[in-house]
């Protein structure tokens, strides 16, 4: 069965069961592998894209729930807050092991995009479904507000 | 194994015991390529001017390429700006660990152990550099200057680049003892330059094992037996060969294998399985009942670690005896990466893609299954996303397992992924661990008596480790146990080897991990109990030889402005100091009971690792050992339901720290000219006891078990 969607700007068509999890789509279908399987569950955010414009769990996206719909991974994100997002990261040097932090940064892209002034409790609450195994969280809020900062400038 | 047998050395720097020098002599092999240059197995300069370091260790989040490409360029004298950084080959011989003995990463030796190899790599290549450019301009070798990569004879005016110099320099002899800069000359040493791989880790370029694909490729999924020791007795693919993608099913020794076309028709596949388990044999008790078992082992451990003065004579003479059982969980090291690989089979070789952190081992385990020698098996380090301990196994079990996989379908392309909850039920874990203490103190309230007996399982018995185990001691059960920085006049630390099926494995810091916690939240108990404050109380027992101890203790008291354990509002102050790895560590927690658990608002931490050679990466490392060490001191714990199933199978279940529970942390680094020591793990053990003597404070007793939050 063949689903339709926009992937970083791009029109796609995947034939493949609609019941796969989107992430599996990306990864292993499509080949862009900087969004990340850790849990399968919802639970870690290593997996987090943008469908329509909102942060989402690919390993618990189906394929279906994405028809017609706009994805955008690593890969293609782009606009002023993912770039002073990703400015802050290499600033700051956030990363350690580095495999959560394609979500991460997919995650406060979506903050900042949503909300531009985030408070700390704006930032915590926003990042705290992402895990991250190397405990980079002091630099990942850090950066967000250094992000913000900048935008705002 | 035969062949693969660490040094003496290995284990001493494995117990954390003594000041180790790394004495690798540097294997200069000018090889000359078609292009460039190879002065050493360590370096290699392009014509298009890049230094390209070969680093022996695994990078997964702790730092090494840069760290190990800072040393070379230090002593080559190049511009930061043409350095790169690359994982070594699988070779032993040229990328031995000095301190292990084999090609491997642990133990936090990867600095340690390149400190000099690595600038002697530099230092030679900058020689040859020299006399390649003083034979083109025919001017003596030490006239020539070399500055931030740029090579130059200042009387005649002429200047000229590494690469130009590459093809030149790499027919010069080495010299056989090349000259060491002193530290005062350092500049790049000490400086916080850029961390080589940020930038492919911000836009999700950087490929991990996970990302490797080829063409060809079968992605696989093996369900491993329920119970630790469980077997497979009999099986059906056929449920599983009857879904879209899934291509074949082989049984291997230790589960069953499903090969797809990808991995989510792999990991259907797998759940499909019918499969009946032998359970003869397999741990079946719960953790309850295992921790009852080793918590009676630990008041009558007899294997004596370390014996100083009369401690039996000191308790029954005390005027005071203090006793306490401590009970530490299995905790799961769960990088977010799962073990994961790819191997690609030939009729007489393997070559594999893996996040391989003891390399000659996994090439020595998987030539077994594969038939081949070790040579044969190529191994591709890859970036991994954490490995805590997780990716060096004695055992090399997954290396083995990915080797068995290959071998049961034949010369292929296979891709072996455990799931998150392959990786949490998959044993290997910090084992549990029971310690009963015992002090003593006089009338006037001074310690005279310690006795601390260990129990736990042996992460050495029965690996390439073992006969480092002694008389019943395991030091990997007791480090930090022993060895303590104080004065006490009696002491007394035993082990007790406990047996079970289930595997067990380091986790980031080791024995440390509950023997820092058990000692210095006793230690804090006994103290108070003599009416001392925490912090003067350790500065007037630490011996007269312990001056970083007492350096890291007095600089955390500066920074957190220690006035005692009350910090008002509800909030109060917990003390601990701990060295590790030849890294010494204080750290002082402001914590507060919200609704019965502890919540951590502020970590202050000293810390001095010898000469700082990237303030930065090491500020990083310290933060993240302290959010490691926080996760497990309140949250992580891993059981055994009865019968022996693993009750967790995700973070759904096995809680890790959150972005929320995470306080801000200021570290302080000692400035030292002491050759550097490693800093992935020795940021962990402080934490937990710091908490621990905060919660006290709070609530009158320190958690005698963690984690401190339990569902």
């Amino acid at each position: 069965m063949t689903t339709v969607f926009e992937l970083n700007g791009s029109a796609v068509e995947v034939d493949s069961d609609p019941d796969t999890p989107l992430l599996w789509i990306l990864r292993d279908t499509l080949r862009l592998t900087g969004t990340k399987y850790g849990c399968g569950i919802a639970q870690c955010g290593a997996c987090t894209v943008l469908i329509d414009g909102f942060a989402q769990r690919s390993c618990v996206t189906p394929l279906a729930a994405v028809s017609d719909a706009s994805v955008t991974t690593i890969e293609g994100i782009d606009g002023p807050e993912a770039a002073a997002v990703q400015a802050a990261w290499r600033e700051i040097e956030v990363p350690q092991c580095g495999y959560c932090q394609s979500g991460q940064i997919m995650t406060a892209t979506a903050l900042l995009r949503e909300t531009p002034a985030p408070s700390d409790d704006d930032i915590l609450a926003a990042m705290d479904g992402n895990l991250c195994r190397c405990a980079t969280y002091p630099r990942i809020r850090q950066a967000v507000r250094s992000a913000a900062e900048s935008l705002e400038g | 194994m035969a062949g693969y047998e660490p040094t003496r050395r290995a284990f001493l720097a494995a117990t954390g015991g003594f000041t180790l020098a790394a004495v690798l002599p540097l294997k200069l092999q000018a090889q000359q390529g078609a292009t460039g240059a190879s002065p050493n197995a360590y370096i290699r300069i392009a014509p298009d001017n890049s230094v390209t370091v070969l680093v022996k260790h695994i990078e997964f989040g702790q730092g090494t390429w840069t760290g190990l490409t800072t040393m070379v360029a230090e002593e080559l004298d190049a511009s930061w700006s043409q350095m790169r950084a690359e994982h070594a080959p699988a070779d032993r011989e040229l990328y031995v660990n000095s301190m292990f003995g084999v090609q491997g990463t642990g133990g936090s030796s990867a600095t340690p152990s390149s400190w000099l190899p690595m600038r002697q790599a530099g230092a030679a290549a900058r020689a040859m550099l020299a006399q390649a450019a003083a034979d083109m301009w025919d001017v003596p070798p030490n006239e020539i200057v070399i500055n931030e990569g740029i090579v130059s004879h200042p009387d005649s005016g002429v200047q000229t680049s590494f690469g130009a110099l590459a093809d030149a320099a790499s027919r010069i002899v080495p010299p056989s003892n090349p000259v060491l800069k002193s530290a005062s000359d350092f500049r790049l040493i000490g400086r916080d330059l850029p961390r080589i791989e940020v930038p492919e880790k911000t836009d999700g370029t950087a490929i991990f094992s996970i990302d490797v694909f080829r063409e060809g490729m079968l992605n696989v999924a093996v369900a491993h037996p329920p119970l630790f020791g469980g077997r497979v007795v009999s099986f059906d693919p056929n449920p599983a060969l009857a879904l879209p993608g899934v291509v074949r099913v082989e049984q291997i020794p230790n589960g069953i294998a499903v090969y797809a076309q990808d991995t989510w028709s792999a990991f259907r596949g797998r759940d499909a399985l019918v499969i009946q388990w032998d359970d003869e044999g397999a741990e079946t008790r719960s953790s309850d009942e295992i921790y009852a078992v080793w918590a009676e082992a630990a008041r009558s451990a007899s294997a004596i670690a370390e014996d100083v003065g009369d401690v039996d004579d000191a308790l029954a003479t005390a005027a005071t005896v203090l006793q306490a059982d401590y009970r530490f969980p299995f905790l799961v090291q769960a990088p977010l990466e799962p073990l994961d690989g790819v191997v690609e089979l030939g009729e007489d070789r393997a070559e594999f893609w893996m996040g391989s952190q003891l390399q000659t081992g996994d090439q020595i385990a998987a030539g077994l299954v594969l038939g081949f020698p070790p040579e044969e098996v190529r191994i591709n380090t890859m970036l991994a996303g954490g490995s805590f301990g997780r990716r060096a196994q004695p055992d090399s079990h997954f290396a083995s397992e990915l080797a068995r996989v290959a071998r049961a379908a034949g010369p292929g392309i296979y891709k072996l992924l455990w799931s998150r909850e392959d990786d949490i039920r998959g044993g290997y874990y910090r084992p549990m661990t029971a310690h009963f203490l015992e002090g003593g103190l006089n009338a006037a309230g001074d310690i005279v008596a310690w006795r601390d007996n260990v129990a736990s399982q042996s992460i050495y018995s029965g690996s390439f480790l073992e006969r480092y185990v002694r008389d019943g001691v395991d030091p990997s059960s007791v480090e930090g146990a022993v060895a303590m920085p104080y004065a006490f006049p009696n002491i007394r630390v035993a082990n007790r080897i406990m047996e079970s099926a289930v595997p067990p494995l380091w986790w980031r810091s080791v024995g440390h991990t509950h023997a820092a916690y058990a000692t210095e939240t006793f230690l804090d108990e006994l103290l108070a109990a003599g009416g001392q404050d925490p912090v003067e109380g350790r500065l007037r027992l630490l011996r007269n030889d312990a001056a970083r101890d007492r350096g890291v203790l007095e600089r955390v008291a500066e920074i957190a402005a220690w006035q005692g354990t009350e910090a008002g509002g509800g909030v109060a102050r917990g003390v601990a100091l701990h060295e590790s790895f030849n890294t010494y560590v204080a750290m002082i927690a402001d914590v507060s009971n919200e609704g019965g658990e502890p919540r951590v608002h502020r970590v202050w931490v000293a810390v001095d690792c010898g000469i700082p050679i990237n303030p930065n990466i090491i500020e990083a490392q310290v933060m993240g050992a302290v959010g490691y060490g926080l996760s497990a001191a309140l949250y992580e714990e891993l059981t055994l339901l009865a019968g022996g199933i693993v009750d967790q199978s995700n973070f759904d279940l096995y809680r890790i720290l959150r972005n929320s529970e995470m306080p801000n942390i200021e570290v302080s680094i000692i400035q030292s000219d002491a050759d550097p020591t490693g800093i992935g793990e020795p940021g962990t053990p402080p934490i937990a006891p710091a908490i621990g003597n905060a919660w006290r404070v709070l609530t009158g007793a320190a958690p005698r078990r963690l984690p401190m939050v339990r569902a």
